[in-house]
């Protein structure tokens, strides 16, 4: 069931419910008082945070506090984005993720991302697994098959469409679709996994089955989850981070356990929030 | 709702239906009469000779041989001088400016106003540069490099059109799988974009195919079979030209000649189009 050659690291870092003590080993991702611009427009600032190996991490907050531009910070899409300036520090495992020097391909190898629309390449559902892997010098036919098999039996896609492995992506259920990207993604075997409201595009049952899947990576890969469910976050996350807009940009207010956040939050933005979605 | 079918508002819409509808069979109409009245004299004197035989009596007997020869060769210097440096520039405009940028809105400027330049121009252009400048004279090679000139604006915009109409959710999710911006563009980008490349291929083609302004001063009328690239060759348009205005009694090879132009860019088209279907299906799969 496991995909090929996966980190195994020994994980479950959060005790289960307080906050990581010191026997627990050192945060895989350091964010140091990171700010990110549009232009002249802050989309978040000053966030500090770090975040262990192993467990689920959920970043929850209203529409617009950065949660996106927050992801993207951390395997360098903001690249991409005429304009956008981030200033700070990231650190991920041991590297410098913002330093100029820093290879992207391998920063972005470490840190796999899943985006909120199921997007895969307009190939056949092989290619978008394959195609991604001859990039990275995966040359051998057999290997790549064998990848293959291995990520799509871990999103539980196998046997959905082993039949017409050759047939288009784009022909897929939005949330076949989107296992797919979630298997793409794995085939690279990353260490962090970046999900932007991977279940927000897709119906109940694919939105289920998708969350089982996250539940299922827990403790294999380190994933950093966005979304607006909060009943979701409350039942997949170890631990939690709360964004809000103040003055205009986004700012971190509070992180802990999820249990904590979601049950004793300490400051009383979140406790509104959390009441608020609960209500 | 009560506005919706009122009578008033009945007329209009019956109005906006007769016109559209009208405006759509005058154009179609007009295709067909041009297209029936070009194959109803032309077809008769088409054969197997008239296409490979040299013209005689300026044209109004023997074939066409020697103009096809050097039509297709002109063409065949546009396109393979034109294509790359059309979808190098697309690709620069469209991946590697941004929209703001100064660069990037004078180029675009500078390619729309040259797409409107009228060809005689750049007949007089490729005149002065091609012919005399370099030293090439009137040859296959000016009139080619000519038509290059005249195509690309219009190349480079349509396939750059292609480039931005790729969805931009390629490149990141390209991006965040570590793939390099080379391998996004060769093997993900410029498939995605091969249909406004075609847009531009066929609107290009057709400009070029029609072309006599700008090869009249260029590539010359000499009527002889050309023996290199750096011969005069008279292009197809231009014989039509010359038989319908200048020789008298030139008629029927002037209707030929122009079924045999008409034939030309369908092929052209059709087999543009069948490549760049086939080369999709191999790569890309869509739904
Ligand atoms: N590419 C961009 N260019 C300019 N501004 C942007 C861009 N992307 C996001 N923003 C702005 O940055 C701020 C934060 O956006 P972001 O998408 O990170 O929020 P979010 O928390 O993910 O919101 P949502 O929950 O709606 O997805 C918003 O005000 C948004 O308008
Ligand atoms: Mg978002």
């Amino acid at each position: 069931m496991r995909p090929a050659d996966v980190h195994t690291k020994p994980h479950p870092l959060y005790p289960t419910d307080e906050q990581p003590s010191a026997a627990v080993p050192a945060p895989l991702i350091h964010v140091n008082n990171l700010s990110l611009h549009y232009g002249d427009r802050p989309a978040f600032q000053d966030v500090t945070l770090s975040i262990g190996p192993g467990g689920i991490t959920a970043l929850v907050g209203p529409s617009g506090c950065g949660k996106t531009s927050f992801l993207t910070a951390l395997n360098r899409l903001t690249d991409l984005i005429p304009g956008c300036r981030v200033t700070g520090e990231i650190r991920i495992e041991n590297l410098d993720v913002l330093a100029p020097q820093t290879d992207v391909i391998r920063l972005r190898r470490l840190v796999g991302m899943i985006f909120q629309k199921p997007n895969p390449f307009p190939l056949s559902i092989q290619n978008n697994l394959s195609f991604p892997l001859r990039e990275h010098g995966l040359r051998d036919p057999v290997q790549i098959a064998h990848t293959t098999e291995t990520v799509l039996q871990g999103v539980g896609l196998w046997d959905e469409v082993k039949d017409r492995l050759d047939s288009p992506a784009l022909a897929l259920s939005g949330g076949q679709q989107q296992r797919l990207c979630i298997a793409r993604a794995l085939a690279l075997s990353p260490a962090v996994l970046l999900m932007d409201e991977p279940c927000s595009a897709l119906d109940p049952l694919s939105s289920g089955l998708v969350e089982d899947l996250i539940v299922n990576l827990r403790g294999r890969y380190m994933v950093v989850i966005v979304t607006h469910n909060l009943a979701q976050a409350r039942r997949i996350a170890d631990a939690a981070a709360f964004f809000w807009v103040q003055d205009g940009t986004g700012r971190l207010i509070e992180t802990g356990t999820a249990r904590q956040l979601f049950e004793a939050p300490r400051d009383a933005l979140t406790a509104a929030y959390i009441s608020g979605m609960r209500g | 709702m009560a506005e919706a079918s009122s009578p008033t508002h009945q007329a209009r819409e019956w109005l906006a239906s007769i016109l559209v509808w009208g405006t759509a069979a005058l154009v179609t109409a007009t295709f067909c009469w041009l297209l029936g009245d070009i194959v109803w004299h032309g077809l008769s004197h088409l054969s197997w000779t008239f296409l490979t035989t040299s013209p005689e009596s300026a044209g109004r007997r023997g074939g066409i041989g020697p103009i096809l020869v050097s039509t297709l060769l002109i063409l065949g210097v546009c396109l393979t001088v034109s294509l790359p440096i059309g979808v190098g520039t697309a690709i620069l405009l469209a991946e590697f400016t941004s929209d703001h940028s100064l660069f990037g809105r004078m180029t675009r400027r500078s390619l729309d106003v040259l797409a409107g330049v009228p060809s005689i121009v750049f007949g007089l252009f490729g005149n002065a540069f091609f012919c005399k400048t370099l030293g090439l004279g009137f040859s296959i090679l000016s009139g080619g490099l000519t038509l290059a000139c005249m195509v690309l604006p219009i190349l480079i915009r349509s396939t750059e059109e292609g480039f931005r109409a790729v969805p931009a959710n390629y490149r990141l999710s390209a991006a965040a799988l570590g793939l390099s911006r080379t391998t996004t563009l060769v093997h993900l980008l410029l498939p995605a974009a091969v249909p406004g490349l075609l847009v531009g291929l066929i609107l290009g083609i057709g400009r070029a195919i029609a072309e006599t302004a700008a090869l009249i001063f260029t590539s010359g009328y000499v009527d002889r079979m050309p023996e290199s690239l750096l011969d005069s060759g008279r292009a197809l348009s231009i014989h039509i030209f010359d038989l319908s205005m200048n020789v008298s009694g030139g008629d029927a090879n002037a209707y030929a000649s122009t079924l045999v132009l008409v034939i030309l860019l369908l092929a052209i088209n059709g087999t543009a189009a069948w490549l760049a279907e086939r080369g999709l299906h191999r790569r890309i799969v869509t739904v």
